[in-house]
Order: C-alpha cells, then sequence, then structure tokens
C-alpha cells in the first residue's frame, strides 16, 4: 500500500486534465491520493472508539489556525502596562473585548486545549481496548506517545502565556520540580526560566516554545504517526489482521477504501463533536473552572502565593503521582521521587508493546482478568485525576498512594496477568 | 461494578469537598438593563475612584441604551473621551504605598471571584454587605468573606455600621445608613450585576450565537448522517 505504486495520471485532453497530468509527473499526487484515502483499504467494522484520530487532527488545526490569529495581538511582556497590569494579561483581555471575534477566537483556542486532551484520552484508550499497540503497530503507538508528550509540553508552555495567577505559580511550581535532580537539577530550572524566578525571560522563551518549536515538532510526528499506520493497515475492534486475506486484485475482503466511506462518516464525528465543543465554547467557556481556572483571571503576581495551586485538569493524574511520593529512598529527597514517578507514569504507556504479553489483542477476545484490571486502572486514573484538583488532606494522600500503587503495577506485572486470562477463539474475519 | 466502584471510591471525597464559607447567592440577572444602568453609576461614583477598570471602555457604556450625551454627563468623571478605558488618576504602586496593597482592577473580578463555593458574582454581594466594624483593623473595618480586607467600607454611609455578634456569629446593624436594608441590598446587586456584565460584555450575545451555531450543527447533522447512510448502504 505504500505510495509509488499507482500509474500515473492520464489527461482526458481537458485543461484541468492536462495541468494535473503535468502535476503528477513532477509530484506524487496520485499516488499521495491513492496510496493514503481512495485506495487506503481500513477496516469495515470501526466503532465509536475510532472517530477520536481524526478528531485529534481536527483539534490540531484549530488549534493552529486560532492560534496564528491570537498571535497576532498578543503580547508576551511581563512589564506593568500605565495600569499596573502586566502587558501580557492586559493582551488577552484586549483579544476578549476589542478585537472583533477576538473572543471567538480564544474561546476556541481555550476550549481546544482540553478538547485536545479529552480526543487523545479517549484515543489512547481505544488502543488498550484493541491491542491497536500490539505487533505490527509499535512504531505507530510509539510516534503515539511522542504526540502525547509534545502535547503535554505544549499546553504547558501555553498555559503561562495568559500570565494569570495559575500560569504563573503553575510554571513555578513545575519548573522548581527540577531543581531536584541532584547535582545539575538547580542549574537545570534556572536555565529552563531564564531567570532566577519565573519572569519576562521565562514568559519569552515559553512564547517561542509554544507557537513555534513544539507546533513544528508535534506536525513531525503526526505526519510519522500516519504514515506508520498506512504502513501497517489499521488495527480494528476485533483484533483481526485485515491483510491476512484478500480477493484476487490484492484487496483486504474486510476492508474499504477509507475515501469516501470513513470520510463521509468522519464528518458525521466531527459535526457531533462540534456540538459538543460549541456548547461548551459558547455556554460554559470556562468549563466550571478546570477548562479556564477562575484564579487565572487575576494577573500574575509573584508576591501573592495563592493558598491552592493545582495544575489543569489534564495534567491532574500525573500530579497527584508526584504528590503521593512522600518518602527519602536511597538518600535521595521524596520530592526527586515524585518527578521520576510522575515522569515514569506518563513514559510507560511507551512499553505497552512489550509488556502486554497476550495472545489476542482485542479485549473482546480476552478474559475477566483484562475487563477487571482495565477496569480498575481507569477509576485509577480518574481517582488520580480528581485528587490532584484537591487540596492535599492525610485521606487525599493515603488514596493517591493506593492508586499509584495500582498504576504503575497495572503495568510492571502485564507481562504475566496478560498471559494468565480465559482467551475466546479469535474468528478469521472482522464481526459486524 | 465499574460504575459501583466510582461511587465507592468518590463517596468519601464528596463528603469532605464542601468546606468553604457560605454565600448569598446574587438575586440579580444580567438581562436587566434599568439594573445594569444603576449598577453602573453606583461603580464610577464609588468604586472608580480608587479601582480602575482599565480593560473597559466607556463608549461600552451605551450597549446598556445609554446615549453618548447620557453617557459622558453622568458616567464619565476619569476621562473626556468615550473610547477612553475606566482608569483612575492614581499610580498603583502609589496606592501600594497609601493603602498596603493596591486595589485590583475590577473589569473582570466577577470572573476571578468564582470558586467551588459559588459564582464570582454571589461573592461579590456577599462580600458587599458583609462589612463590620473592627477597631482593630488600620481602617475600621473587617470583613465576614475577606478577613484582614485592606478596603474600608466605602458604602457605609449607605448600609450603616455592622457589627458581628462574636457569639451568634451574625452581623447586626448597629448605625443605620441612608437606605432601608432592602434597599441596600438592591443596590449592591445592581452593582453586581453591572460587574457581571462588565467582565464579559458580550456574554448574551455569546449564548445567542451559540445556539445559531448549535441549529446549525444539527441541520448539518442530518445531512452528514443521511449522506454516511447512502454510501455504507452497499457495506456489510
Amino acid at each position: 500500500m505504500a505510495a509509488g505504486n499507482f500509474e500515473k495520471y492520464k489527461s482526458d485532453g481537458s485543461i484541468g486534465g492536462n495541468v494535473l497530468e503535468w502535476v503528477d509527473a513532477r509530484f506524487p499526487a496520485t499516488s499521495l491520493w491513492k496510496g493514503h484515502l481512495s485506495e487506503y483499504y481500513a477496516p469495515k467494522n470501526f466503532n465509536f472508539w475510532y472517530f477520536f484520530g481524526s478528531l485529534a487532527l481536527l483539534v490540531l488545526v484549530i488549534q493552529i489556525v486560532t492560534g496564528i490569529f491570537l498571535v497576532m495581538h498578543y503580547k508576551p511582556d511581563a512589564a506593568l502596562n500605565a495600569n499596573g497590569v502586566p502587558v501580557a494579561f492586559a493582551s488577552v483581555e484586549y483579544i476578549m473585548r476589542d478585537v472583533p471575534g477576538g473572543w471567538i477566537i480564544r474561546y476556541m483556542h481555550s476550549t481546544g486545549a482540553s478538547a485536545f486532551f479529552i480526543v487523545v484520552y479517549l484515543h489512547m484508550f481505544r488502543g488498550l481496548l484493541y491491542g491497536s499497540y500490539r505487533k505490527p503497530r509499535e512504531l505507530t503507538w510509539l510516534f503515539g506517545v511522542g504526540i502525547f508528550l509534545c502535547l503535554m509540553g505544549e499546553a504547558f508552555f501555553g498555559y503561562l502565556l495568559p500570565w494569570g495567577q495559575m500560569s504563573f505559580w503553575g510554571a513555578q511550581v513545575i519548573v522548581n520540580l527540577f531543581g531536584a535532580i541532584p547535582v545539575i537539577g538547580n542549574d537545570l530550572s534556572i536555565i529552563i526560566r531564564g531567570d532566577f524566578v519565573v519572569g519576562d525571560a521565562t514568559l519569552n522563551r515559553f512564547f517561542s516554545f509554544h507557537v513555534i518549536a513544539f507546533p513544528l515538532v508535534l506536525l513531525g510526528l503526526v505526519a510519522a504517526h500516519v504514515l506508520a499506520l498506512h504502513e501497517t493497515g489499521s488495527n480494528n475492534p476485533d483484533g483481526v489482521e485485515i491483510k491476512a486475506l484478500k480477493d484476487e486484485h490484492g484487496i483486504p475482503l474486510d476492508g474499504i477504501p477509507f475515501h469516501p466511506y470513513y470520510t463521509v462518516k468522519d464528518i458525521v464525528g466531527v459535526v457531533v463533536f462540534l456540538m459538543a465543543f460549541s456548547a461548551v465554547m459558547f455556554f460554559a467557556p470556562e468549563g466550571g473552572g478546570y477548562f479556564l481556572e477562575y484564579n487565572n483571571f487575576f494577573p500574575a503576581d509573584p508576591l501573592k502565593t495563592p493558598p491552592h495551586i493545582a495544575p489543569v485538569w489534564y495534567f491532574t493524574p500525573y500530579y497527584s503521582v508526584l504528590r503521593a511520593m512522600v518518602w527519602n529512598f536511597f538518600g535521595l529527597e521524596a520530592k526527586f521521587w515524585g518527578v521520576v514517578g510522575m515522569g515514569a507514569s506518563v513514559v510507560i504507556f511507551a512499553f505497552l508493546p512489550w509488556l502486554d504479553r497476550s495472545p489476542v489483542k482485542s479485549i473482546r477476545y480476552r478474559g475477566p482478568i483484562y475487563k477487571t484490571l482495565l477496569s480498575l486502572f481507569v477509576v485509577c486514573f480518574v481517582v488520580l485525576g480528581y485528587l490532584g484538583t484537591q487540596p492535599p488532606s492525610p485521606l487525599y494522600q493515603l488514596l493517591s498512594q493506593i492508586c499509584t500503587v495500582y498504576y504503575f503495577a497495572f503495568f510492571l506485572a502485564m507481562p504475566w496477568w496478560s498471559r494468565m486470562d480465559k482467551f475466546k477463539p479469535v474468528p478469521e474475519r472482522v464481526t459486524k | 461494578m465499574k460504575k459501583f466502584l466510582i461511587a465507592l471510591l468518590f463517596a468519601p471525597l464528596v463528603a469532605l469537598a464542601n468546606t468553604g464559607v457560605h454565600l448569598d447567592s446574587w438575586p440579580g440577572s444580567v438581562g436587566d438593563k434599568p439594573a445594569l444602568q444603576n449598577g453602573a453609576k453606583v461603580f464610577v461614583n464609588y468604586c472608580l475612584n480608587c479601582h480602575g477598570a482599565s480593560y473597559f471602555r466607556y463608549n461600552k457604556l451605551m450597549e446598556l441604551g445609554l446615549s453618548e450625551q447620557q453617557v459622558k454627563e453622568n458616567l464619565m468623571f476619569t476621562s473626556d473621551k468615550i473610547g477612553e478605558q475606566m482608569r483612575v488618576s492614581a499610580r498603583s504602586d502609589e496606592q501600594k504605598i497609601w493603602f498596603g496593597a493596591a486595589p485590583p482592577d475590577l473589569t473582570i473580578i466577577a470572573r476571578a471571584r468564582a470558586s467551588a463555593d459559588g459564582s464570582g458574582a454571589d461573592w461579590l454581594y456577599t462580600y458587599l454587605r458583609s462589612f463590620y466594624r473592627d477597631e482593630t483593623r488600620p481602617t475600621g473595618w473587617n470583613n465576614v468573606v475577606f478577613d484582614k480586607v485592606a478596603m474600608p467600607h466605602v458604602l457605609n454611609a449607605l448600609q450603616g455600621q455592622q457589627v458581628l455578634n462574636h457569639e451568634s456569629h451574625k452581623l447586626e446593624l448597629a448605625v443605620p445608613g441612608q437606605m432601608a436594608p432592602a434597599d441596600y441590598d438592591k443596590t449592591v446587586s445592581d452593582l453586581v450585576g453591572f460587574l457581571v456584565w462588565m467582565a464579559e460584555p458580550q456574554q448574551e450575545f455569546r449564548q445567542k450565537l451559540g445556539l445559531g451555531v448549535l441549529a446549525f450543527l444539527a441541520v448539518l447533522f442530518v445531512f452528514a448522517y443521511a449522506l454516511k447512510k447512502e454510501y455504507w448502504k452497499d457495506i456489510h
């Protein structure tokens, strides 16, 4: 299915046809179109969970386009203006009030940030349900983990830009975490901030990372993710390899061309998604204080520490893991182990293709062990996420420790428990 | 089973979640134009001496149903240009020296004061009615929802002077003001309404536009779904 095996376009003599033939002789237009859309064969049994890949692409486009317009009026400047308000903070309100349509663009971007994580989490969960990370799609999964890491960086840098209280203190807390790394920690956090405290230098470099560096890497990784997927072909809810059975033309028996079948189906998904997106954007743009934190409507004040600093909701599960580590091991302080735990809780997803040893891919043919443990994992993830938004307390700390232990046990013990289940026979063809 | 586990794990959390102070709920609405006009009047007369509203321009007040003439004659004391922002003449670094804390810009205070305890409007409505005499404070005033607040009770001529009964933890009106308590509550409600509106003047339009967008998407959904059905009828 790799691009390049398709016949070049032959003109029918019309002007448009001649132009296309000229282009196609010099650029792989036909082979790209056919190889990735009209003759890319996808399994015909995609269900609800398969909408989120294309939706993630849609949100990426929304973020890039709205971001381009926001940059036209946003000013990454921590200095105070004549009214005693930081210029960056005031420029966001300027966009909300004085730029025609600015509030729509800004709410699209702020809602889009949370929507991106919702869509990506559901997309990743689909992988867990149907074993999409298993051979031969390990690289697709690894590129995906790369995208996820990049997205977290992008979100973290972007959150500083409004220069509100949560922007400032959230960045302060997270950058200080690097200080926990032995020997190099202090210098490392100074390099990241560009100053001894979060300040104008930090704001400007985070702006640069947010609008240039990370989007570039993100786009590259997305391209690699899609190319790798199209090389192996998509998995499906049955975890059956559709390429195993082909007709006389070499077309998989259970495959249908991505275009037009999945393009028209994804349009339905896009419309439903946009309805949910618009419902938040137009009727609850603050997302109940989770999408836009209330405290972030106060401008950053380095002299006034908020009583409770909570990261935005999509980081809270890992933040809980960080806070759950309260013991000093091997002469290193608990904060360091918290940072290690937080990093590990994200990166551990990358090892899934090699941790999972079950003979079948899809949850449909796996037994009660996987179903129970995966459900518990979801519960733990949600509880960790909730706890990360709350001020610490002894009970919450214990709960977050229990969930953290389970979180890691789920992955680390997977090579053993994934083999032990009661498996059902996998059919040769996909089911309805 | 999944649901049961979630319920089980969340039960202790729900019980502990509610720790904040009790806030009275704001009785007004941002659709009430006369109330917003009155709120604007209170705002420029009492608040705009120390607090700025530096993201808000005077000509926006015309959206409350006022003419340029009316705004200029009744509501503009800090500028003579209708397109100017609501600024105060005192600089915030000077104010910090005078008051100990710079009075915050109030343009989006109604959004900033929202929390798990209630909306920003609820907080402001309660706060502005909860000042009491406290001789231990430099200003002689303290506040139930904002302990050791730096701002004195600017509206005390209207409300009168409250004292805190330390046994019942209730506020009692010791010296009546120019307004009856119900009238004072209404005035504060109007002021809060203005602050809520000013925090996001396009909020009503936003919701109207949202309804239009959702209606459009609903129609688009019908066509998109029909298109999908048509293409997919030969699959399976």
